[in-house]
């Protein structure tokens, strides 16, 4: 019990900068259609504590940086250029044993889709007695007593007996406490949450992700939550990064980005997703176009070919340069702070209704 | 992307009178056999995806079938369109009994009903070009239109704001959205009055959604085409459908229209779906969104053996012996309006306002929330 009372919300060392700090981060696939540039020119900053939201459409890159934060990617095919620090160490270029070190014990991930994250090979107790005992040096017994205590914590009935069970005897719910479960074993200061509800039913993943949220003021662990879904993120989040292909457009706090978004791509967004209390009759405003393809993305802002306000730019700067992405709160967008102000208040609020 | 559709002359017979009911379906039952044993597999017991249900479609509405997985809304689609043969129960077409009729009494009738997949990527065959893909229907049944079947997909193409030109295109060739327009323009080829659309849009990023669920909306109120539209996201659903029912665990346990499904809902199970939707909230207020909070324990239990009585009782706050004992029928509950009906023995306050008190049943969240105290407000 007492691994698991951390002093919540200790103080950190403000010197100490970001807890995780990822500085123009390149992440390239070798493929057999050519280069395929995942992540292209990423920087963020996640404090202790803190939740990172990163929304996205498929494509988008999100999964793809916190595989290699983790350094889950193939290195045999992938080609990463830029620095992701964990507490001012450099993670790209550590060694496999380093990073073995920092799996399951500092950072910890959940994943989209429990039942092929988890092995049918053994039993759910032993598979979060594991990374303890490996981290730890615990004792098998010690170990196993933590797993069926964290079991208990994440809303397991009877945990002493569904410990011995397989991840085929637990529902899909069940699947993903059991996989927070495993995450949350070793206290770890980062976690980070692929889609973790995307496979699970609304009233389920209303359950888990209230349980994440108090988990995570207990543990006081930072998340990174990657979702493609803006209200899953606008709950859980409190800071949001949006992400197109590849890259940061807007990121901001989850108030600023979802109550005044000023990037086109994230307006569209808001507006082609109906909400509970929307106006019924105006029809949706779909993004026109599909995402790029990342094989051959388009030149200067990726989001272009689909952006309906490039002629209040003017010019070929759309078409020409790449927007940057300043620090803080910003969005990766030629308009100036003005026109994006008054676009939105103008003509994106009204029809968000 | 095609904003303006180009439509064809509204038929005769959709035109002639919304609101004649146009599939009647009762008692609505289909019992999948669980085979179990050895050495002899017998069968053991019954998956009961869909237990009893009643429904009507009206002409030209769109009617939407809201639940969480396993509770029967595909098995649903598919008994609706005869791919699955119902265990019991009538479903009757424009007046006419389909539930057991041959392949060749339904065969004018298939034509009329048409569906929409999931999938984009499994519902095209691939080895088939676009044109062949949409004209196929009009093959099977014969059909020739003035212009020749080419100028007819060619037309489809448009409707749904596909390029005419990529007729000799293979699925490969096109994006999740624009095969999902293609899988559209084929239910459309034979002119149907009623598509059982299931889960059309849940397998389409976020920008695209919005695209085919417009598209959907244009073809339904345009054409004048039924739409059973099968979907578990309720937002997609209250946009596009103007009667909502609402399954569990293969049973209809409210339907009625729109407004009064989504804000005074009477069911305890509504409730908690409505309640449990993440939302972004866009008003300038702090505070959450004045909505109530109820957190379910557990999952759905297994239909192989589901709860006596009412079958939501097993994560109800409100169940009572009653309800254990006794199935509650499906019917108007006092302060409901016309034709919304509940299926539950102590409704809810027909209200989705905040409560007093969240109702959070899970012990783990009850347990967590207790520790961490009122005080912090969250």
């Amino acid at each position: 019990m007492t691994t698991l009372t951390k002093e919540a919300g200790a103080p950190v060392p403000s010197d100490a900068g970001a807890f995780l700090s990822v500085r123009d981060l390149h992440v390239s696939f070798r493929t057999e259609d050519g280069m395929v540039r995942a992540v292209d020119g990423l920087s963020f900053d996640l404090e202790r504590g803190k939740t990172l939201g990163i929304v996205g459409e498929s494509g988008s890159g999100k999964s793809v940086t916190n595989l290699t934060i983790l350094g889950l990617h193939n290195p045999k095919f992938t080609t990463v250029e830029g620095e992701i620090l964990l507490e001012g160490r450099e993670l790209t270029t550590a060694r496999e044993h380093e990073l073995e070190k920092l799996r399951g014990n500092k950072v910890a991930m959940i994943f989209q889709d429990p039942l092929t994250a988890l092995s049918p090979y053994y039993t759910v107790g032993r598979q979060i007695a594991e990374p303890f005992m490996k981290h730890t040096g615990a004792s098998k017994k010690a170990a196993w007593d933590r797993a069926v205590e964290m079991l208990g914590k994440v809303g397991i009935p009877n945990p002493k007996e569904r410990a011995k069970d397989y991840p085929h005897q637990f529902s899909g719910g069940m699947r993903q406490r059991a996989m927070i479960a495993m995450a949350l074993v070793c206290d770890p200061d980062l976690l980070i949450a692929d889609e973790p509800t995307t496979a699970l039913d609304v009233t389920v993943q209303a359950q888990i992700l209230d349980l994440l949220k108090d988990l995570q003021q207990e543990f006081g662990s930072a998340i990174i939550f990657i979702t493609h879904d803006l209200g899953v993120i606008a709950d859980m989040a409190d800071d949001i990064m949006v992400m197109y292909a590849g890259g940061a457009i807007e990121r901001g706090t989850t108030n600023e980005v979802l109550r005044s978004p000023q990037h086109p791509y994230t307006w569209g967004l808001l507006n082609s997703m109906p909400r509970l209390d929307s106006d019924l009759a105006a029809p949706l405003a779909p993004i026109p176009g599909a995402p790029p393809s990342l094989l051959n993305p388009p030149s200067g802002c990726r989001f272009h070919p689909r952006c309906t306000f490039q002629d209040r730019v003017g010019g070929t700067r759309c078409t020409d340069e790449r927007p940057l992405l300043a620090p803080d709160r910003a969005s990766a967008c030629h308009l100036t702070a003005e026109q994006k102000r008054t676009i939105f208040i103008e003509e994106i609020k009204p029809s968000l209704g | 992307m095609k904003e303006d559709l180009v439509l064809p002359a509204p038929r005769e017979a959709a035109a002639a009178s919304s609101g004649d009911p146009l599939l009647v379906v009762e008692g609505l039952t289909k019992h999948f056999p669980v085979k179990g044993g050895f050495p002899i597999r017998r069968t053991v017991g019954a998956v009961q995806a869909v237990d009893g249900i009643d429904l009507t479609v009206h002409v030209g509405e769109s009617f939407g079938l809201v639940g969480e997985s396993g509770c029967g809304k595909s098995t649903t689609g598919r008994l609706i369109t005869r791919l699955l043969e119902p265990t019991a129960g009538t479903i009757s077409y424009r007046g006419k009994d389909i539930t057991h009729a041959s392949r060749k009494q339904l065969a004018p009738i298939r034509s009329e009903i048409q569906m929409i997949f999931q999938d984009p990527y499994s519902s095209l065959n691939p080895r088939q070009t676009v044109g062949k893909i949409i004209s196929g229907p009009m093959e099977i049944n014969d059909i020739n239109p003035e212009g020749g079947r080419e100028k007819r997909v060619r037309e489809l193409l448009e409707i749904v704001g596909l390029n005419p030109e990529h007729y000799n295109r293979f699925p490969h060739e096109f994006s999740g959205g624009q095969r999902q327009r293609i899988g559209v323009a084929r239910a459309l080829a034979l002119e149907p009055k009623l598509i059982v659309a299931d889960e059309p849009v849940s397998a389409l990023d976020v920008s695209i959604q919005a695209q085919v669920v417009n598209l959907l909306q244009k073809v339904q109120q345009e054409l004048g085409i039924a739409f059973l539209f099968i979907a578990h996201d309720l937002a997609v659903v209250r946009h596009f459908s103007q009667r909502v029912a609402v399954m569990y665990l293969g049973k209809v346990i409210e339907v009625g229209d729109r407004e009064s499904i989504y804000t005074r809902p009477r069911h305890p199970y509504t409730h908690a779906l409505l309640s449990a939707v993440p939302e972004v909230n866009l008003a300038e207020e702090t505070e959450a969104n004045g909505r109530e909070r109820i957190r379910l324990a557990g999952d759905v239990p297994s239909p192989i053996s589901p709860p006596s009585g009412c079958r939501f009782r097993t994560r109800c706050w409100k169940a009572q012996d009653k309800c254990a004992a006794e199935e509650p029928p499906l019917v108007r509950i006092s302060g409901n309006h016309e034709g919304h009906l509940t299926a539950c023995h102590f409704p809810e306050d027909p209200t989705i306002e905040a409560r007093d008190e969240d109702i959070v049943l899970d012990p783990a969240l009850a347990a967590l929330e207790e520790e961490l105290g009122e005080g912090t407000g969250d």
